[in-house]
């Protein structure tokens, strides 16, 4: 197997200023995941063989869509779905969704779903021989406030044993599904925790192709939002994509 | 000035629990007037199953669907036929549906188009259409079976879908 090494140094800066749209959107998909990541045994028969076919621009720039369900007061609280409360590590996770010119993104929805802290998913299909939680599903959504911040309350989740390779586990993650304001900012993705041992071997996380991709993707302790005596927080911003081109009238 | 994006990662296998929601497939309710029902299978490049994909169809103006597969790769939507949309240089759009497909061993999700096979015409001038090899572009056209319309998912392989750069 040839897993980069995440303790690389990043060859090059990420700043781009003052270089041309098309150049950025360009760029934005060096720094995106390859389809095909053959550590990641599961591209091997789903990535697109044939190229993608690139439109001209400006055909995907139409807005996101309303999400047609309500969102309740406590859906963002995973820990208070069920009589009593999970087992686990209590934690906030919260942070502000931007977009790439770091403007908020006020009232966007954000989705979340997780293992729970034995590292067992309440799904039929998690064979992980670790206990489910009668007090804890594991989803939760929320609306990002003016600020486009969002905050989660859970459990923290444990890692899991998962058999793309021997001895695979998936570092401890929390799912995130956003939809932005267009629909080139939709983005599924994946949170970690600072300092987890298990990042620099999973291949789902280094087929990030730089660095500062991958460090993206890993929240940080943020004493300031943690709660004395009840929850530690970590932070995590997430920055979508826009439009394809960005008129100069026309900004919000 | 732009800020560094928030890579993508796969769905996972396991977002059963988190992102399907109730009659999510139902973008217009069953047995209204108009509702067309799309089935297909999402297939993988040795023409198995994909049991653990989750489909999006974005309408805009008309509503948002999601649906994931079940055990035999197959899924389904309700909704009504769109009709023709203007293109940003201002030409007609054939009639067609956003589709967007996450899935575990998909580390971004692919976005693709279902025309209707009762516009040829509008179909033969579409903008996006033509950009496409033409022995390619019947992928994107779905099938009339009895009155559900048919559309299969191809990730890989032969008669791989055709997918587009977002």
């Amino acid at each position: 197997m040839t897993l980069t090494l995440w303790f690389s140094v990043a060859s090059a800066t990420q700043r781009r200023e003052g270089e041309s749209v098309r150049v950025m959107s360009d760029r934005e998909d060096e720094r995106e995941p390859p389809y095909l990541y053959p550590d990641y045994v599961g591209t091997r028969l789903r990535a697109p063989a044939k190229p993608l076919v690139h439109l001209p621009e400006g055909f995907h720039d139409f807005p996101a869509p309303l999400f047609p369900r309500t969102i309740g007061d406590l859906d963002h609280d995973l820990t208070r779905r069920h009589a009593g409360e999970p087992i686990g590590e209590r934690i906030i996770v919260t942070g502000r969704v931007l977009d790439g010119d770091g403007r908020p993104l006020r009232n966007t929805i954000v989705e979340v779903w997780q293992a729970n802290a034995a590292g067992r998913y309440l799904d039929q299909e998690d064979q992980h021989p670790a206990p489910l939680d009668p007090n804890f599903t594991g989803a939760g959504r929320c609306l990002t406030d003016d600020d486009g911040r969002y905050r989660f309350i859970t459990i923290k989740p444990g890692a899991y044993p998962w058999k793309n390779h021997r001895n695979a586990w998936r570092p401890a993650h929390i799912h995130f599904s956003l939809f932005g304001s267009w629909f080139r900012s939709r983005l599924v993705t994946q949170m970690y925790f600072p300092g987890d041992p298990l990042m620099p071997r999973d291949p789902i996380l280094q087929s990030i192709p730089d660095q500062a991709g991958r460090e993206r993707l890993v929240s940080r302790f943020d004493p300031e939002t943690t709660v004395p005596e009840w929850a530690l927080a970590y932070r995590w911003d997430i920055v979508l994509r826009g439009r394809a081109a960005t008129p100069f009238e026309d900004e919000e | 000035m732009s800020g560094p994006l928030t890579p993508s990662q796969t769905v996972g296998p396991f977002f059963g629990v988190g992102l399907p929601f109730e009659n999510g497939e139902q973008i217009v309710p069953a047995g209204s007037a108009g509702a067309i029902r799309i089935e297909g299978q999402v297939l993988d490049g040795n023409g198995d199953p994909v049991p653990d994909a989750l489909l999006e169809i974005w309408q805009p103006g008309a509503g948002f669907g999601r649906a994931r597969t079940d055990s035999e790769g197959a899924f389904s939507f309700m909704t009504a036929k769109p009709g023709a949309t203007p293109a940003p240089d201002g030409r007609p759009q054939a009639p067609h549906l956003n589709v967007t497909v996450f899935a575990r061993g998909l580390l971004r999700h692919l976005v693709t188009r279902m025309y209707f096979p009762d516009e040829a015409d509008a179909n033969a001038a579409d903008p996006v259409l033509s950009l496409v090899e033409p022995v390619r572009r019947q992928t994107l056209i779905a099938n009339n079976c009895g009155g559900v319309l048919r559309f299969d998912v191809r990730l890989q392989g032969e008669r791989e879908t055709v997918f587009f750069a977002i």
